[in-house]
């Protein structure tokens, strides 16, 4: 029986399922693979905020905007953050009007840049889950061990357990199941998600280990469990990547954090400990931002939590589009809308 | 975002090892993974090694992608 039939069989005459994804690495591979097609009617898949940049506040990308116009500083990011909107501007606007802003593929890279440029100010916008914070964290023990003076951290990220408890106690988000984020496990392991207590699938990125994941989840359902299981085995331990934790809580402590659309959830983000408060530009060089609250009918809040589908959004694929995006889900190349407009084949069901 | 791929680690000098993947080599750092030694694949994440990959499972996975890009099928344990 092939892994798609096992999906059928598993899913005949149970009622409605809807299983969230919450990792947009998975959002995008399963509309690559076409596999909300070959679902089962009563199986449906949707996305939860599982990409960092769609999560990321107005009020971060204002902040980044401002240290950008300071004249002396480079901006470092990954390249998925340019064209997120603040209340005003976004970084790929201020790159065109001057500003020094830098593409990097690794934090390590900021290391590079801050040493060849020891004139100026080097400020690494670190945004990510449990899978990127990690890297951010070595990269200041390193620029600690080198000396390096001139780079700095504008930190955003956040942590995904606390997230999942919020949107578990949200009556309006109706999930049977999770398909949890790989990546993040690799970190975290599998044990930080058994609070969830309603069934949970660490899945890989390839189409057949989501569909791996997916009958794992049914077969879940058909035997009445609910349980943190793993389809990731070749990366993912139950215990995650113990040097990358203990780096990780050497260098941040947890805080609570704002999710674009999603408010604030108490201690699911992380803000640089006093000891590396020299790399902390908030701490160095703190500014005031205003950040303005936007009046658009954009609906990426709700999208996030999976209670509407970005097709029930008045402005998708028509006022907002990749190349003028209104809401971060649009612009991410890992955000929701973004996937069902490249993969719907205009025909957004 | 989480851009991660899996790679053999064919050299290390400090904490800085070189990756290799279907014949593209990297650098990435094992200050996440320092129990990682040369001839083991690991996964690489924004610059980082972060887990080793268990052989089989990663050879599995090979297989099963080979198989959904047409070879004929070898993999009947799943």
């Amino acid at each position: 029986m092939s892994l798609i039939e096992k999906i059928f069989a598993l899913a005949a005459g149970k009622k409605n399922l809807r299983f969230m994804e919450v990792c947009g690495t998975h959002t995008v591979a399963i509309f690559r693979a076409g596999i909300r097609n070959i679902l089962p009617s009563n199986v449906e898949l949707v996305s939860g905020p599982g990409c960092p940049v769609c999560v990321t506040n107005d009020d971060f990308i204002d902040k980044a905007v401002a240290y950008a116009k300071i004249s002396g500083t480079i901006i470092a990011t990954f390249g998925d953050m340019l064209k997120v909107p603040g209340s005003f501007s976004n970084l790929a606007e201020e790159s065109a009007a001057g500003a020094d802003v830098r593409v990097i593929y690794s934090p390590l890279d900021c290391i590079k840049i801050a040493a060849e440029n020891p004139d100026k100010r080097v400020i690494f916008l670190a945004v990510g889950f449990e899978t990127t914070a990690p890297t951010a964290a070595a990269t200041i023990l390193s620029a600690q061990k080198l000396g390096l003076t001139n780079l700095y951290f504008l930190s955003a990220q956040k942590l995904v357990p606390p997230a999942l408890k919020m949107l578990l106690a949200d009556s309006a988000v109706k999930v049977d199941g999770f398909l949890l984020p790989g990546h993040v496990a690799v970190v975290t392991g599998t044990k930080i998600f058994e609070f969830l207590k309603i069934p949970a699938v660490v899945a890989g990125f390839e189409p057949e280990e989501i569909l791996l994941a997916l009958i794992n989840l049914l077969r879940q359902i058909d035997e009445g469990r609910a349980e943190v299981c793993n389809e990731y085995k070749s990366v993912v331990k139950a215990e995650g990547n113990i040097s990358a934790q203990k780096i990780l809580a050497q260098v941040y402590e947890t805080v609570d954090a704002q999710w674009r659309g999603l408010g604030t959830i108490p201690n699911s983000g992380l803000r640089v400990r006093d000891e590396f408060a020299d790399f902390d530009i908030e701490k160095v060089l703190p500014l005031e931002v205003k950040s303005v609250k936007k009046n658009t009918a954009c609906r990426c809040g709700e999208v996030l939590r999976g209670i509407c589908k970005p097709t029930d959004c008045k402005l998708f694929g028509k006022a907002c589009q990749p190349l003028h995006a209104v809401g971060p889900c649009m612009i991410s190349v890992e955000g929701v809308c973004a996937a069902w407009y490249k993969y719907g084949g205009f025909k957004f069901e | 975002m989480c851009l991660a791929f899996p790679a053999k680690v064919v050299d290390i000098k400090e904490s800085l090892a070189t990756v290799e993947r279907a014949g593209v080599k990297r650098s990435a750092s094992l200050m996440l993974l320092p129990e990682a030694k040369v001839g083991d694949y690991v996964l690489v994440h924004a610059g980082f090694a972060m887990q080793i990959i268990d052989e089989e499972e990663l050879k599995l996975r090979d297989a099963l992608i080979a198989e959904m890009n047409g070879a004929p099928r070898t993999v009947f344990s799943l």
